[in-house]
């Protein structure tokens, strides 16, 4: 799919959430189809970007990639071995190469734990660094390396400001030299100003340690600035797949030239030339989602008789986008609406 | 909902089904005394007692003598007999039921009444002398026992021995002189049944409401314009009280055999009185019927709450 | 003309065991009838705080209010509460970030809607709901003689929004106060009720304040902007000043600390060093300079006030900078250029040390 060696291949992914019902004996009446086929890949080095809006699956794909939910159906291989399905004493020894970082900073640090045993927590489990002095220096260096203070190693999560508790969660992380690093939505509590730096932090550390990364955000300017490819999801599946410069450059999926044109951009002058393009309606439900092309009930271009019957393919498209759809946008359509499109 | 009402029965029923047969475990093959010997009397011969034996089905076996119990509960709702007077046990809880419910119902009364103004005065006043010396007195009435709680109404209220002297006295209740000349007697009872739980009821809705008048839709309400008393009565407390309806209904299915004490004090012949008494004469029948009775009314009560919560909470489905 | 709204020195102080929170601290602005006016700030700046005071759902016993605002003509500071409560939802209405906490859940909707119109209109309950489903047709709700039957929890959060905003309009407000109202919803619901905004704004002439913490929301649809910082107005400008030639530090780094659409994408972020300052014990001088990479020592000590711009008379910054070096910074930020790298090209007495630079300032 990619040039590059895959850490992750991901194929026909799904993860359906039952629905129960019943007189005495709950039967599964239905789903939520929160993933619904879904492949891709994640190569070594590269920054993944997943996009979409609430109910989009791309929270639940990062819960799968780390296993912190198990799948309905279809493999994740990770450096060639199938962990979809493994058993949890399988996946101890892999879970080191994985990490998670999670959206809230507050949340997700045990407010009675310092911040030295929060970040020694990794080393405890996997009974890396048993010496305790030699534990105490390496946590010092990870709170040197994302830019806190490790004289602090004392303190307590209520102590920090938001942005460094997230720095926090970023120490956890890479404490074990993780090779795959999942961020779900990892700056979207934090303050304006307080986002870059922890923008920064991630890209530093990519560069100096070597991560992949797959970076979850509902926000299409932070990820077109961190990530190296993009897929964008809605109701469960993958619109479009490119790398950044082409899809922000020329979106092929009708979706995502509505998601593009929908973001507000800090520039007046910009704001007047564009026509913003404003998509009807409400996602659908994912218990129920449309026939065929997901996206046909809310979609300008959509074709009676070919969306709606006709399910379309993830496929290259021009310019190299992967775009599943029929009817993707061309160049004249893209320069009209989208704000980054490429002269 | 149907179906929803429908599972909650077929529920209830396997759960009355483990009830009874706990109770009838309890009370047939653990050693108690035995029925026979206590119907006998005081001149009895192994004979008589034989003879009672056999009259009773008492030599069956265990789960012949639960099955046909159960099958009499079953079809005729009939609670069994007492062996001990011969005398149906059906008739004595129907007899002792309007007494317990006329407790219980006029307690509730009370103290939801009394919990739901004070804990709103609390709450809106928070921080005042009023909310301090309703939740210190509050507190106060939660530890004291309802035994010594109704010794002192007696000391205190009482026509015959009180120092105040207002209402009638312990044992003025007689279920024949009917509802309305009743409820003088009953004064005291609800006044020392409900203490306990209006404090409980007031510091409750104080800490709801509070809660609730904290919510974005609070600010909306008084963004709107709207009177703070409006904000409070139709916005703050429709919220704050919802929880504590359903807390109401399974403490009235709870009391209704959890009243004895009170019973007891006060003199008032209901199912928790009937209880005891069975229990003191060691009437295994009665005990049995009255607890069979009670967990039916729990459950009922329960399945009752659910239903009405859902009314109360639009947000609520089954 | 008189504006519709006339705000002055407005301070919201609040008495706290911690010590007096100056939540705002001496803001002044004003709202023409039919303008829009973004207020941008981050968590804590007080952009909230003060236009709740606005509507008078500050007045607390801890709190303690003083300045003017003053709302066609008449002074609400000092107003009683039931004459504030007169312009509440009246003339005066408000939105709200998180349109489903904001809406009474056991209430249909057509009743919190009903409520809203007879609180301030002598009017039917039948006159009131047909009130109600006019102004959900106005912003947008499909079939909304049948959805006023509905809770709010059967919407999804853009219906919602549009429910509160009708709720909000129902009385004709002269000015609407919107409170965060998209940062809750996704990208294109955001578009969509931005739109609405914009539409109601053309069709109904109301004046809007619009509080918010994203620069790209306050450039689409807003006239001025006022930035805040710790309880102050840092900058205030018409939109284009704002972003063509913005003159504060903070500005400066808010503008630059964002990824942006229109920007390469390999652009250094360059966030803005430190965090909030605390509320309680403001830094002194210029509440700023403990995170302003241009600082110099008097502005530890001189607290700026909000001045014009000279040669732009809608223009005002509170900053200490001379107006030539600001524009020589921003110049250089503009190009791309790091904040030390700007700070030397811009004022090449830099080189020389920072201890010459001192008495520029003072």
């Amino acid at each position: 799919m990619a040039a590059g060696n895959p850490l992750v291949e991901v194929r026909d992914l799904v993860k359906h959430f039952p629905i129960k019902k019943g007189l005495i004996l709950s039967r599964q009446v239905g789903a939520v189809r929160a993933v619904d086929g879904i492949s891709f890949d994640i190569v070594e080095g590269e920054t993944l970007g997943l996009v979409g809006e609430s109910g989009c699956g791309k929270s639940t794909t990062a819960r799968l990639l780390t296993r912190l939910l198990d799948p309905t159906s279809g493999t994740i291989s990770f450096e060639g071995r199938d962990i979809a399905f493994m058993s949890h004493e399988e996946l101890k020894p892999l879970r080191r190469d994985m990490q998670m970082i999670f959206q809230d900073p507050y949340s997700s640090l045990n407010p009675r734990k310092t911040v030295g045993s929060i970040i020694a927590e990794p080393f405890v489990i996997h009974a890396v660094a048993p010496d305790p002095k030699e534990r105490k220096r390496r946590v010092q260096e990870l709170m040197e390396q994302v830019g806190l203070n490790p004289e602090h190693f004392n303190r307590l999560p209520h102590e920090f400001s938001g942005g460094q508790r997230q720095r926090i969660g970023v120490a956890r992380a890479i404490a074990l030299k993780p090779k795959l690093i999942v961020a779900d939505e990892p700056v979207s509590a934090l303050d304006v100003s307080i986002q870059a730096q922890i923008l920064n932090l991630l890209r530093t550390l990519q560069r100096d340690l070597g991560l992949t990364i797959v970076f979850i955000a509902h926000d299409l300017s932070v990820v077109r600035h961190m990530c190296d490819r993009i897929a964008v999801m809605y109701l469960g599946r993958i619109a479009e797949l490119a790398s950044a410069d082409e899809l922000y450059g020329h979106p092929r999926h009708p979706y995502t030239g509505a998601l593009l044109s929908a973001v507000p951009v800090p520039d007046p002058r910009l704001a007047k030339m564009k026509v913003r393009q404003v998509l009807g309606g409400d996602v659908p439900s994912p218990t129920n989602p449309p026939q065929a092309c997901r996206f046909h009930t809310r979609c300008p271009k959509a074709v009676a008789g070919t969306c709606d019957v006709d399910d379309p393919e993830l496929a290259a498209k021009a310019g190299g986008n992967l775009a599943a759809c029929h009817f993707p946008l061309s160049d004249t359509e893209i320069a009209a609406r989208v704000p980054t499109a490429a002269p | 909902m149907g179906t929803y009402i429908f599972r909650r029965l077929i529920w209830t029923a396997l759960l009355l089904f483990f009830v009874s047969a706990l109770t009838f475990l309890i009370f047939n093959v653990l050693p108690t005394a035995d029925p026979a010997k206590l119907r006998a009397g005081r001149n009895q011969t192994p004979e008589t007692v034989a003879a009672i034996r056999e009259q009773l089905n008492l030599d069956d076996p265990f789960l012949v003598r639960f099955f046909s119990y159960l099958g009499d509960l079953l079809f005729r709702f009939d609670f069994g007999t007492s062996v001990l007077n011969d005398e149906p046990v059906r008739p004595l809880i129907f007899e002792a039921l309007p007494n317990t419910l006329m407790l219980v119902l006029g307690a509730a009364f009370v103290w939801f009444a009394s919990g739901v103004v004070i804990g709103t005065i609390s709450a809106v006043r928070r921080g005042t002398i009023i909310d301090r010396v309703a939740m210190t007195t509050a507190l106060v009435a939660i530890s004291a026992p309802v035994y010594w709680l109704g010794l002192v109404a007696l000391y205190l209220f009482s026509s015959d021995l009180g120092v105040l002297g207002l209402f009638p006295a312990a044992g003025t209740y007689d279920a024949a002189d009917g509802i309305f000349t009743n409820i003088s007697s009953l004064f005291l009872p609800w006044l020392v049944l409900a203490a306990a739980f209006a404090a409980i009821y007031a510091r409750l809705l104080r800490s709801n409401l509070l809660e609730v008048m904290s919510e974005d839709y609070i600010r909306t309400a008084r963004a709107k314009g709207l009177k703070e008393r409006r904000v409070i009565f139709r916005h703050g407390l429709r919220s704050a009280i919802t929880p504590i309806i359903t807390v109401l209904g399974l403490d009235i299915g709870i009391l209704m055999g959890g009243a004895i004490l009170t019973e007891s004090v006060f003199g008032i012949p209901g199912i928790g009185r009937l209880s005891f008494d069975a229990i003191n004469r060691n009437d295994i029948d009665i005990v049995q019927g009255t607890t069979l009775f009670l967990a039916l009314g729990v459950c009922l009560m329960s399945l009752l709450v659910d239903v009405l919560y859902a009314f109360l909470d639009p947000r609520v489905r089954f | 003309m008189a504006p519709l709204l006339q705000v002055t020195d407005l301070r919201v102080h609040f008495h706290t065991d911690d010590g007096i929170v100056k939540a705002v601290d001496g803001i002044s602005y004003s709202v023409d009838a039919g303008q829009t006016l973004g207020i941008v700030g981050e968590s804590g700046s007080g952009k909230s705080v003060s236009s709740m005071t606005v509507m008078g759902l500050t007045r607390a016993k801890n709190a303690q209010i003083s300045g003017s605002i003053v709302f066609d003509g008449k002074e609400l500071l000092t107003a009683t509460e039931d004459e504030l409560r007169r312009v509440r939802g009246g003339p005066v209405s408000m939105i709200f970030q998180d349109p489903l906490s904001s809406l009474h859940p056991m209430y249909k909707i057509g009743k919190q809607l009903v409520e809203a119109v007879r609180t301030h209109q002598d009017v039917s309950k039948a006159r009131a709901l047909d009130r109600a489903v006019e102004m959900l047709g106005l912003v947008g709700l499909p079939e909304p003689r049948r959805r006023v039957d509905s809770y709010p929890h059967e919407f999804s959060g853009g219906m919602r929004q549009r429910v509160m905003i009708a709720m909000a309009l129902c009385n004709d407000p002269k000015l609407l106060i919107a409170d965060e109202p998209t940062t809750a919803l996704d990208v294109t619901v955001q578009a969509q009720i931005l739109d609405l905004l914009e539409r109601l704004k053309r069709e109904l002439d109301t004046a809007i304040v619009l509080i918010t913490h994203d620069l790209g929301v306050v450039a689409e649809v807003t006239d001025d902007i006022a930035v805040m910082y710790a309880g102050r107005i840092v900058e205030k400008a018409p939109k284009g000043a704002i972003f063509a030639a913005p003159e504060h530090p903070y500005t400066w780094g808010l503008l630059r600390s964002i990824p942006r659409l229109d920007s390469p994408r390999d652009e250094e972020l360059v966030p803005i060093p430190g965090r909030p300052p605390s509320l309680i014990n403001p830094p002194s001088g210029c509440s700023f300079h403990p995170r302003c990479p241009y600082v110099r020592e008097a502005h530890t000590r001189v607290d700026p006030a909000l001045e014009p711009v000279p040669g732009a008379r809608e223009h005002a910054v509170a900053c200490l900078l001379t107006g030539e070096t600001r524009q020589a910074l921003w110049a250089e930020l503009a190009s791309g250029a790091d904040p030390e790298a700007a700070k030397a090209a811009a004022t090449p007495a830099a080189a020389a040390g920072p201890g010459r630079l001192e008495e520029e300032g003072s």
